[in-house]
């Protein structure tokens, strides 16, 4: 019990302030994330005036900071939005259908699965053009396969129940069970992988953003401010420092989170992990 | 007591206890028996009464948040309620064994059975492996299994409820212990298989010299194989007398209540007859730990209860004839 | 098992169909054709009649389902393309990337496997004390860093700052303690978490009661009882990471320079040299496949319950 607490608390706490710093960031940040670049001013270190140094266009990295959490929790939210979504959806309705429909979605599963979300990833967003929208199509698209293989097993096993029996003798139409019986009661488990789907969504953001096919400079994204970083990390360190253990806290503080409230909302789960 | 010999297990004003969200109650308390040299010993009572806990005490297997408290457990003769896990463990398997209630799931699935009884031989007897499975297939054509030099290679899916239980057993006896805990051997099997089971027990045990302990909430089971009965309830012994006593002359009234409970099998005028039109049955319900009622922790439950049974828990009254009973009213 | 294997073998090849068909059809939906994109890079300025003469010679201005036919006609032969960037069969420029990235890969799997899992029995044997709790927020740590930046970090701290190691490029083994370091992370962290898990489940289970009755030392009751049981669950957690791997294997590959398929991969998207693309997601697809299989029938050979007829 203490240690759900502590992991509940300090995943709130770090989330908290990264949610606080991206909301609040065109008062708490010092200049424009985009157009305050300043070449005289290029990679100075990290002092008074410029909290975490400023990168190669002269750029502060400390309020790019600020402006990228927004990035990266949009990212974060909507993409696992949009994950759950579909795979609940498909999950649920599978799972309590059956029949072709079930064969037909595990296969798209099964399909899923043998390709490396990233990967999937990577390929989707070759063909949109970069940007942000485009990250939460392709995200969004490519990590729902866990969720509804989830979902699936878990309506299965509430299908035979009791309630779910008696709610059908009562005559409620399938999709009504399915919303009213089926959903409330994967909700808990839905809400960790949503939580710890999160911070894997961050993750991918920045990884996709390094490889070039994320967000592109000079927009203020924790990842494309890493994607310069390797040419500079001789000479300008903090450039890659700041947004990357920016990153680390706030993956770190979903983890916490989903851990915590796995432990509250689903005790029993066979996926403690 | 047999006058003159030192019972093989001697427990004393036992105290065990479990602690929950800080707060901790007695789960068992005051429990004092004594089993004698190959004598089969019987302890009865409903589910949550303690007598598991006992069996895990006995073994020193007790895990958080079960704990010892007070009291003594003397196994021949020495003290071991507060030996060291070493120590514990050089008893365990070799002088005091246990068989627990569940064979579907008391075998590793991995390993074949022989295997698992051959461990046995090479922990406590110091064999080689290939002595061992050898050792192992004996052992399991003493618990009647057919065909054991096949069986021994069979993994524990590949086996029945029944068949898993001769393992158990097999296992617990291989290396000759003095003492037999059986935790509700019985229980989680078939009838018919049941009683083949009881039988064996008695059997071995008889040929080997080994006391049992046997634990269930199943009287018909008691009645069947032991030689002395106690009766637990709330975590005490109410009730303790050789087998027959018990059975045809109950002395507390939760033993009366256990005993007519029973349905009694027969013509539906036989029992008109005899004043019986319904199933008789004890009203209220087992307390849980933390809430033993004060005074005789029956009392609720009990028709005859008085207001000294309220106030004042019974202590233990021993009877002539070597019984003893825990009640102010007793019969 | 050689019948299960068999099958499984033959049902990969609808997978592995429906995924050429995933990705041929993502990729004809691009606006940008390959010898668009070259023009559009500025590097080679290209008259409309070159760019109509490559179309025609790659086959790109055939309606979709026509092409499709021919690539899977090719399929069945093996014959994955023409790489468009460099001429090559695609076959050849990915059987000279297919060894870096399984080197790399399995580098990173067994560092993971052979740190990650003592590291998870020793916090559950030891649940509760000093040693549990700072490896779980090790392990929790290690799920949390993204994946270049440690890369980086790794890479500045041991190349640059220290000189022992070189910070990228392919060779002596030398070049392959970073990026394997820095990809094992991962998946070590998550196999120290479920070994953990797993161990605690199964320390409070009926045969390991069993076993202690029977007199056995706690290290004896790991030893003979513990570690299969978990291995099973383990092995098929450890299989599915390795799909992850490979994934994120992409990222380390770019940071190091490291020539295998996920550099590969990522420099024919930005170029549109999409049967390279394709080649190397079938690839990567078949890596996968396989390693599941394999995680399977270890399975099926540790745990005598699992039938596979």
């Amino acid at each position: 019990m203490r240690l759900t607490r502590a992991n509940l608390v300090l995943g709130a706490f770090l989330i908290g302030a990264v949610v606080i710093g991206g909301v609040l960031a065109p008062w708490l940040a010092h200049t424009d994330p985009v157009m305050d670049a300043n070449l005289m001013n290029a990679e100075t270190a990290p002092g008074r005036e410029f909290w975490f140094g400023t990168d190669g266009q002269g750029r502060d990295v400390y309020s790019r900071v600020l402006y990228g959490a927004r990035t990266s929790l949009t990212v974060g939210i909507v993409s696992q939005l949009i994950n759950s979504v579909i795979g609940v959806t498909l999950g649920v309705s599978s799972g309590y259908w059956g029949g072709w429909w079930d064969d037909w979605v595990s296969g798209l599963t099964n399909m899923m699965l043998a390709i490396p979300s990233l990967i999937f990833a990577l390929a989707i967003m070759a063909i949109l053009s970069p940007g942000i929208t485009s990250l939460l199509i392709a995200l969004g698209l490519t990590n729902w396969s866990y969720s509804c293989r989830i979902s699936r097993a878990a309506t299965l096993s509430l299908k035979g129940q009791g309630f779910v029996q008696a709610a059908k003798m009562l005559g409620y139409g399938d999709v009504r069970i399915m919303l009213t019986q089926i959903l409330p009661n994967i909700l808990g488990p839905i809400i960790v992988i949503g939580t710890l789907g999160m911070g894997g969504a961050v993750l991918a953001e920045a990884a996709l953003s390094f490889l070039g096919l994320g967000i592109r400079p000079p927009a203020p994204s924790w990842g494309s401010m890493l994607s310069n970083a390797r040419e500079q990390i001789t000479t300008a360190p903090w450039v890659a420092i700041f947004p990357g253990l920016a990153i680390f806290f706030t993956v770190l503080g979903l983890n916490l989170l989903g851990d915590g409230l796995r432990d509250l909302l689903d005790p029993q789960s066979k996926a403690r992990v | 007591m047999k006058p003159g010999g030192i019972a093989l297990l001697e427990v004393e004003d036992l105290c065990l206890s479990v602690t929950a969200g800080g707060k901790s109650c007695d789960a068992v308390a005051d429990l004092s028996f004594a089993i004698e040299r190959g004598q089969i010993f019987g302890l009865v009572g409903e589910s949550g009464c303690g007598k598991s806990i006992t069996a895990l005490a006995l073994m020193g297997l007790l895990r958080r948040p079960l704990a010892w408290r007070s009291g003594k457990i003397r196994f021949k003769g020495q003290e071991i309620q507060a030996l060291g896990p070493e120590a514990m463990r050089h008893l365990r398997g070799k002088h005091i064994s246990m068989v627990f209630q569940e064979p579907m799931t008391a075998l590793n699935p991995l390993a074949t059975v022989g295997r698992q009884i051959a461990e046995m031989f090479v922990l406590h007897e110091g064999m080689g492996w290939h002595e061992a499975e050898k050792a192992a297939v004996r052992a399991l054509a003493k618990v009647r299994v057919a065909a054991p030099d096949q069986r021994v290679k069979d993994y524990p899916h590949q086996l029945s409820g029944g068949m898993r239980q001769r393992v158990v057993i097999a296992i617990a006896l291989a290396c000759k212990p003095e003492l037999l805990l059986a935790d509700e051997p019985t229980t989680a099997l078939d009838v018919t298989v049941q009683a083949e089971i009881l039988e064996l027990i008695h059997d071995l045990c008889a040929a080997q010299g080994t006391a049992v302990l046997l634990i269930s909430h199943d009287l018909g089971v008691i009645a069947q194989s032991c030689e002395r009965v106690a009766v637990m309830y709330a975590g005490r012994i109410v009730e303790e007398a050789g087998a027959q006593e018990v059975f045809q002359r109950p002395r507390h009234h939760y033993t009366r209540g256990l005993i007519s409970s029973l349905p009694l099998l027969g013509a539906r005028a036989i029992n008109a007859a005899n004043g019986r039109t319904k199933l008789q049955e004890i009203r209220g319900m087992v307390p849980a730990v933390t809430d033993f009622p004060a005074g005789c922790s029956f009392h609720p439950r009990c028709g005859m209860a008085t207001q000294a049974c309220i106030d004042r828990a019974p202590g233990l009254t021993r009877l002539e004839g070597g019984a003893s009973v825990r009640c102010h009213h007793h019969a | 098992m050689t019948a299960y294997v068999l099958r499984r073998l033959w049902q990969m090849v609808p997978i592995l169909l429906a995924v050429a068909l995933l990705i041929f059809v993502i990729f004809s939906v691009v606006p940008g054709t390959f010898a668009s994109a070259t023009a559009a890079d500025g590097r080679n300025v290209v008259d409309a009649q070159v760019l109509e003469r490559m179309n025609r010679e790659f086959g790109l201005n055939d309606p979709v389902h026509v092409r499709f036919g021919k690539y899977v006609a090719q399929l069945a032969t093996f014959d994955l393309g023409i790489s468009l960037r460099s001429r090559e069969p695609v076959t050849v420029v990915l059987g000279q990337r297919l060894w870096p990235t399984l080197q790399l890969t399995l580098a990173a799997m067994l560092l993971a496997l052979a740190l990650g899992v003592p590291l998870g029995f020793v916090a559950a044997l030891k649940s509760g004390g000093w040693v549990d709790s700072l490896s779980m927020v090790f392990a929790i740590s290690g799920l949390s860093v993204p994946l270049f930046w440690l890369g980086l970090m790794l890479m500045y701290l041991f190349a640059l700052v220290l000189g022992w190691l070189p910070s990228f490029g392919y060779g002596d083994p030398s070049h392959l303690v970073l990026p394997a370091l820095a990809l094992c992370v991962f998946p070590m962290a998550l196999l120290a978490r479920t070994t953990r898990a797993v161990v605690l489940e199964i320390l409070h289970a009926d045969f390991v009661r069993t076993a202690r009755a029977k007199g056995m030392s706690e290290m004896r009751v790991v030893r003979w009882h513990l570690v299969r049981n978990a291995m099973v669950i383990v092995l098929t957690m450890a299989g599915l990471q390795f799909g992850s791997v490979i994934g994120q294997a992409v990222v380390i590959e770019k940071l190091f320079a490291w020539p295998g398929l996920g550099s590969l991969l990522v420099d024919s998207v930005s170029t549109r040299d999409i049967p390279v693309v394709q080649g190397c997601i079938l690839c990567i697809v078949i890596f996968f496949l396989f390693s599941n299989l394999l995680v399977d029938v270890l399975s099926a050979r540790i745990d005598p319950r699992i039938k596979y007829t």
